[in-house]
């Protein structure tokens, strides 16, 4: 049978995929995002994997909310990068320095 | 010692979704790279699947990959961005980042490992009966322990959508509103006029 710490592996690994993606790419926003929806995919099974093992449905409620932020926050920050790609033609991290001062 | 069909279905899932998340942040095309993290997501929901949460996992598919990994689509294929300017994505010392990486992931399987999560820690549970309904089981919760939340989450997906269209709409403005920074910028000259004339004769 398949315990509970090998579900937490995966979710585990898949984290650290996530952030790892996060602070290398240095070039494209869109894949910024796109890593954050990766942690956001571990940090759901982690608590669809505790929900499922200690039979109690409030972590899959939780994982109903996640998925709510997570969709609102992928509609906005894309809408943010179009706005972003508009004025300024380009979506490289780098050339992002507008506040820098 | 034979696998079992559970352990064969979790261990090619858990194998494919942890592949194609790696190619995810190692591909130069984003085109591509939302591609793999849509076959992420679905490998992920048959994980869920085996833990018998079947909404949950129709959800992820329908609503993720649905409406928020289309909409990665169409914003990546909508930006046209030039591919050779990002021909090397990684920063200059990326393997530094690649060995933090491998530090965090080995802390956190030390701490996620079978001593502390394995199946004599936290048992299996029980099987289910088989009128059960996780749909019934979920929204009973959903509808009365949490039920404010349900709606803060309807209201924060309203606040997005607004959100999401007033940045990038394009269209005429026309609604009448009024622009407070012009009216307290306003000027005596702006409003006042003041007229030399002559006086008229005496009222008769």
């Amino acid at each position: 049978m398949i315990g509970l710490n090998e579900y937490l592996t995966v979710a585990a690994i898949l984290f650290s995929i996530g952030v790892a993606g996060i602070y290398i790419n240095r070039k494209n926003v869109i894949l910024l995002l796109m890593c954050v929806e990766l942690i956001l995919l571990a940090v759901n099974t982690n608590f669809v994997a505790f929900s499922s093992f200690l039979r109690n449905q409030v972590g899959e409620v939780f994982v109903f909310f996640i998925l709510t932020v997570a969709a609102a926050e992928a509609a906005i920050g894309l809408a943010i990068l179009v706005v972003l790609f508009r004025s300024r033609r380009t979506i490289n991290v780098e050339e992002l320095d507008l506040l820098k001062g | 010692m034979t696998i079992t069909f559970q352990q064969l279905v979790f261990y090619t899932f858990s194998a494919l979704a942890i592949l194609s998340a790696i190619m995810v942040i190692a591909s130069q095309n984003p085109v591509k790279a939302v591609l793999f993290l849509v076959f992420s997501f679905f490998c992920t929901a048959g994980l869920w699947m085996l833990l018998e949460s079947e909404f949950l996992s129709i959800v992820l598919v329908l609503v993720y990959v649905g409406a928020v990994m289309v909409l990665f689509l169409f914003v990546v294929m909508m930006l046209d961005i030039e591919v050779d300017d990002l021909k090397t994505p990684f920063v200059k010392h990326w393997p530094i980042g690649l060995v933090i990486a491998a530090i965090m992931v080995g802390l956190m399987l030390i701490i996620v490992g079978k001593q502390h999560f394995g199946i004599d820690q936290v048992p299996i549970p029980e099987a289910l009966p088989k009128d059960y309904s996780h749909v019934k089981a979920l929204a009973m919760v959903l509808y009365s322990d949490y039920l404010l939340p349900f709606e803060i989450a309807g209201v924060i997906l309203l606040v997005a959508m607004i959100a999401a269209i007033g940045l990038t709409f394009r269209g005429p403005r026309d609604s009448k509103t009024q622009n407070v920074s012009l009216q307290t910028q306003v000027t005596k000259q702006q409003r006042l006029t003041i007229v030399k004339m002559a006086s008229e004769g005496a009222p008769k």
